[in-house]
């Protein structure tokens, strides 16, 4: 037989659905939000760990000038080395019809026999291709669809200043191409950077390498050690023209996406719990309010002689079926919409394939956090109730209370009518409780404070972005760093309206034992079109007798100025330079080490050297221009801003910056769900006063505006708080939202608390008129006859 | 010639020494007892009588263990509640009383015979909640809710409910105040049963003069004290009683 005592646990339950249900609505958002974030973030890692083995991504790239095939035995000597194989790679540049810029491109040759051993590729449509067939090539199936072509199409592409015309015959998904990131771009965008693979026959040709290799892909054996074997690896290739080996954490598309993942990692470990947080204070608040409330059963459960303990698991039991109902819920859907946002950022990473995971830790987690702030909140109150002897506890609390206002009261009378006093009087009686709820709404209105202005933050990075620090509309990257007079050519071009220089020397930048594989940016002294910014946005000039770094690279190296820095120069002659820094600034975007040019030169022995030029342009002749870049055979690539920025707006949207919506949209609806929550207790508390006054003659609008009177109050001084909260809230999140590649400054704009305040008063407003229709409703002779 | 005293067999189940209760502090403190001293001899059915405001619930409350004194004393048999913990007040009020209170006090969320289960749940010796219903006259309505019941038939109620647990002591505050003379005469009956079949003390408290008429004995508080004690010697069996 079901006890007595649970069956009231069951009709309670049922009685306060509304209420319950709001309860565990909130929590399962702040359970949602962290399942959620787990599940993606574990299945994008093992989604990724997966795609990698299956396709062989390589441990180690050694790219070299050019080795002759038996060097290839040399690697595999080498001791953890599992596999080796040669490639040839190099840069192409695409000719679209309908598209004046050239598009940049990387082609990649395929062995010729079987598949690769390492770096495979997968096939996403069409075949692979026939080896012996010189102009047939696989296309990366991400910029084919950007722009719309398929097998049976041709494409025409200028390898090594030779132009020709291929056959496309498949379209692939390849693990090493996951973001296909353009050399010197921030961001991917998949119209304007391809890949190609074709027969290792066509590319020998093409790039002089018959019987020859330019990159070694290489697979680790187990328990080998990386940087040994990239050690020997360089060693072995030097003569050739190493570049430098180095290993996948390295490798461009692998870092893009481990950033991406990390940050996600960041923010999923950041920001769900402080939704959790606030949702477990609320819990807090209504589960001790309800109980409150219940004193008088309480009283007569123990005048019956039921022990406090047993009392205690009653409403215990009350509390564990919201809070577990509402874990619960959050479980369930956080599994369901973590799988939605892993099918979303499959198509991004473009996956081809998908491991779901979420670890249990996360529903632990998030069920011991609701079930526990669930406890405490009845284990505090239950306290005090059970400290009452049960005559008192059931005695309702009011009528002793009044005796201390009562001067007070008197003052009231002259300047607010009885409902009015009565509003105030309630408050006032009660302070603990309104703090209580102040505290709640309050705290729930920070959490859309805070993501109102991570949101406004982001768009001001951006703007800060392209429109201080990059104030060029062109960035010309040449094949190789070219002499200066190269400049004149591009200053000629008819639109061309100023040029920029600059040089950028890819680099592994070291202190001790902290290192970057980065590049040095080569400036010149009073840049104009791309500038080194300060915090306040003014420009830092770029010095000759020294390297400025961007703070997080500064924070990464742990050097600070007047500290030497040691430069690793990978291109040329690879010499090592020891480097004053002279400062530090704030950066955006990416980690830049900014040099003179003339000085980064002179260092490198190479005066006269740029690497592009940033070009102002009229943008009338825009399209003339990208013409005329095209035929420049010293022209490796084009990044067009406007380009650009939509490829870094997209990439914060649809990357692990979109979150920030979805954290947007939960926290409006736990602000929401508190407000709403405050409002539906302020009506159980008070359902039998509102019924009295309804008896004795007041009307419906007095009796809601001694309910709604009290909500409005309390909301209102529940704003200062939501913003001052918010406020310190902002600085937490965006700090989960910023990442290696790009930092999220916390920009407080009026704007955000506008909103928060307007969208708080709202709930109040909608809450308010949801409760109200039941003051309609009230049964008034039902509520009367029962004491509870 | 003095033989050893027999080791006390307490004649009274309740005994009091200038038990005084205070509400609240200073100006706005409320003397509700100011100096009780009672005895209630085993098995007795007694009427307590006394002006609103006089004490008489306070001072049930604290017999029952619901409440504690400010000082004096208060013994049940052997045991001084007094002095009792509060897990000790518990045990003794689950083990041996009974209350109907002057509010009712059911559980709005249970039905009637739910209501009577929560104490038969926990009772050594209890009686089924539905017999304990039949003997109020309610057994067709052991399924409505409190808020189905009429302010008498959720009288009836708590008195089932404090007679279903077949107590030792049994304490009603205002048991037939919202009653009609031939209900109230009915549950006065049931009262009186429990007290003659059961041997329970029980303690009444009444406006209704009349139901002293029925008492063993007669308690009459006046402002936080006992005024007089009146010990019938003849009573009328609660069918007798003028409403
Ligand atoms: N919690 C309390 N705080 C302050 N005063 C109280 C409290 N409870 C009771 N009193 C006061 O103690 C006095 C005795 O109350 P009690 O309830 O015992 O009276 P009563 O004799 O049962 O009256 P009635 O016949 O009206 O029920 C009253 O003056 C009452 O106002
Ligand atoms: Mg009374």
């Amino acid at each position: 037989m079901v006890s007595p005592l649970d069956r009231k646990l069951g009709r309670d339950l049922w009685r306060m659905k509304g209420q319950s249900l709001a309860i565990a609505v909130v929590i399962a958002l702040g359970v949602l939000m962290l399942v959620m974030m787990d599940g993606l973030v574990n299945s994008l890692d093992q989604t990724r760990a997966a795609y990698y083995e299956r396709y062989r991504l390589a441990d180690v790239f050694a790219p070299v000038k050019r080795a002759p095939d038996h060097v290839l035995r040399d690697l595999a000597a080498i001791e953890g080395v599992g596999a080796v194989e040669g490639r040839i790679a190099g840069g192409a540049l695409i000719d679209l019809e309908g598209e004046p810029a050239p598009i940049r491109a990387f082609a990649v040759s395929l062995p010729d026999f079987g598949t690769p051993r390492i770096n495979d590729v997968y096939l996403t449509d069409g075949r692979r291709i026939n080896p012996s067939r010189k102009d047939e090539i696989l296309l990366l199936d991400g910029f084919a669809r950007a722009r719309g072509l398929a097998p049976g199409d041709h494409l025409s592409a200028t390898m090594n200043g030779a132009r020709r015309t291929f056959d496309i015959v498949g379209l692939v998904q390849s693990p090493e191409y996951l973001y296909a990131v353009a050399p010197g771009e921030l961001a991917p965008n998949d119209a304007n950077f391809a890949v190609l693979w074709m027969s290792r026959d066509a590319l020998g040709a093409a790039f002089d390498l018959d019987g020859a290799f330019n990159e070694a892909l290489i697979a680790l054996g187990r328990n080998a050690n990386l940087d040994a074997v990239i050690d020997a690896v360089d060693r072995v290739l030097d003569p050739y023209g190493g570049v430098g080996a180095y290993g996948l954490d390295d490798q461009i598309s692998n870092r893009f996406v481990s950033e991406e993942i990390s940050s996600l990692r960041v923010s999923a470990r950041s920001v769900p719990p402080i939704f959790l947080a606030v949702a477990a204070f609320l819990l807090y608040i209504v589960i001790s309010r309800m109980i409150h409330a219940e004193r008088e059963q309480i009283g007569l459960l123990k005048a019956f002689g039921y022990s406090s303990l047993e009392v205690g698991v009653h409403y215990f039991k009350f509390v564990l079926a919201v809070a577990v109902g509402g874990a619960l819920l959050g479980c369930m859907f956080g599994v369901l919409s973590g799988r939605g946002m892993v099918e979303l950022y499959l198509d991004y990473f473009k996956f081809p394939f998908l491991v779901f995971n979420v670890d249990p830790a996360a529903f632990i987690i998030g069920f011991s956090a609701s079930v526990l702030s669930a406890s405490f909140g009845g284990v505090v109150v239950l306290r005090q109730v059970f400290a009452l002897t049960p005559a008192v506890a059931m005695r309702p609390s009011a009528p002793a209370d009044y005796t201390r206002s009562v001067s007070f009261s008197e003052q009231l009378k002259k300047v607010l009518d009885q409902p009015s006093r009565m509003v105030v009087r309630r408050i006032a009686r009660q302070p603990g409780r309104a703090v209580a709820a102040i505290v709640g709404i309050g705290s729930g209105m920070a959490l859309s404070v805070a993501m109102l202005t991570v949101l406004a933050s982001f768009d001001k990075m951006m703007d800060v972005n392209f429109s201080v620090l990059d104030r060029s509309d062109v960035t010309v990257s040449f094949v190789e760093p070219l002499s200066d007079k190269t400049l004149f050519d591009l200053q000629n071009v008819a639109g061309v309206i100023e040029v920029e220089p600059f040089r950028s020397v890819p680099a592994i930048l070291r202190n001790g034992r902290y290192s970057h594989r980065g590049a040095l940016s080569g400036l010149i002294s009073e840049p104009r079109l791309n500038r080194a910014v300060a915090a306040d946005n003014s420009a830092i000039f770029v010095r000759g007798d020294g390297i400025i770094l961007a703070e997080p690279l500064a924070a990464k190296l742990n050097i600070a100025p007047g500290d030497r820095l040691t430069v690793d120069v990978r291109e040329g002659r690879r010499p090592t330079l020891e480097l004053p820094v002279v400062g530090v600034t704030q950066s955006l975007l990416g980690a830049p080490a900014y040099f003179e040019l003339g000085a980064l030169n002179q260092a490198l022995k190479e005066p006269g050297r740029v690497s592009g030029a940033y070009l102002r342009i009229d943008s009338a002749k825009a399209d003339d221009i990208y013409v005329a870049l095209k035929d420049m055979p010293a022209v490796a690539g084009v990044s067009i801003k406007s380009k650009a920025r939509g490829a870094f707006q997209q990439m914060m949207d649809e990357g692990a910056g979109g979150m920030r919506y979805i954290m947007a949209a939960i926290a409006a609806i736990i602000t929401f769900g508190i407000v709403y929550n405050s409002a539906r207790i302020a009506f159980a508390e008070r359902e039998r006063d509102l019924a009295s006054l309804r008896v004795i003659g007041f009307t419906k609008g007095e009796a809601s505006f001694v309910l709604l009177g009290e909500l409005g109050i309390i909301t209102l001084l529940a704003l200062p708080f939501g913003i001052a909260l918010g406020h310190y809230l902002s600085l937490a999140v965006s700090a989960g939202f910023s990442t290696d590649l790009y930092q999220i400054p916390v920009s407080f704009a009026p704007a955000s608390y506008g909103v928060a305040v307007v969208a708080v008063l709202t709930a109040a407003g909608v809450s308010g008129w949801l409760v109200n229709r039941d003051v309609g409703k009230l049964d008034l002779v039902a509520s009367l006859k029962t004491r509870e | 010639m003095s033989e050893p005293a027999p080791k006390p067999f307490a004649p009274f189940a309740f005994r009091s020494e200038d038990v005084t209760k205070v509400y609240g502090s200073g100006a706005a403190a409320v003397h509700a007892l100011r100096g009780v001293d009672l005895e209630v001899p085993r098995g007795e059915l007694v009427v307590v009588l006394g002006p609103s405001g006089s004490g008489k619930s306070t001072m049930l409350n604290i017999m029952g263990g619901l409440d504690r004194a400010t000082s004096g004393r208060v013994w049940f048999m052997d045991d001084e509640l007094t002095a009792m913990d509060d897990a000790a007040l518990t045990q003794f009020r689950r083990r041996h009383v009974g209350f109907v209170f002057q509010f009712y006090n059911l559980m709005p969320s249970l039905t009637a015979r739910e209501n009577v289960e929560l104490v038969t749940e926990i009772a050594d010796n209890p009686m089924d909640a539905n017999e304990a219903l039949a003997l109020v006259g309610l057994e067709e309505r052991a399924n409505h809710f409190p808020a189905q019941l009429s302010g008498g038939e959720q009288q009836r109620v708590a008195i089932a409910r404090a007679v279903a647990k077949q107590p030792e002591v049994l304490f009603c505050d205002e048991p037939t105040g919202a009653l009609d003379s031939k209900t109230g005469r009915a549950v006065l009956r049931v009262l009186k049963d429990v007290n003659e079949r059961l041997g329970a003390t029980v303690l009444i408290i009444t406006h209704a003069a009349a139901t002293a008429a029925m008492a063993d004995r007669v308690l009459s508080f006046a402002d936080g004290k006992i005024r007089d004690v009146i010990v019938n010697k003849t009573k009328l069996d609660p069918g007798e009683i003028q409403w």
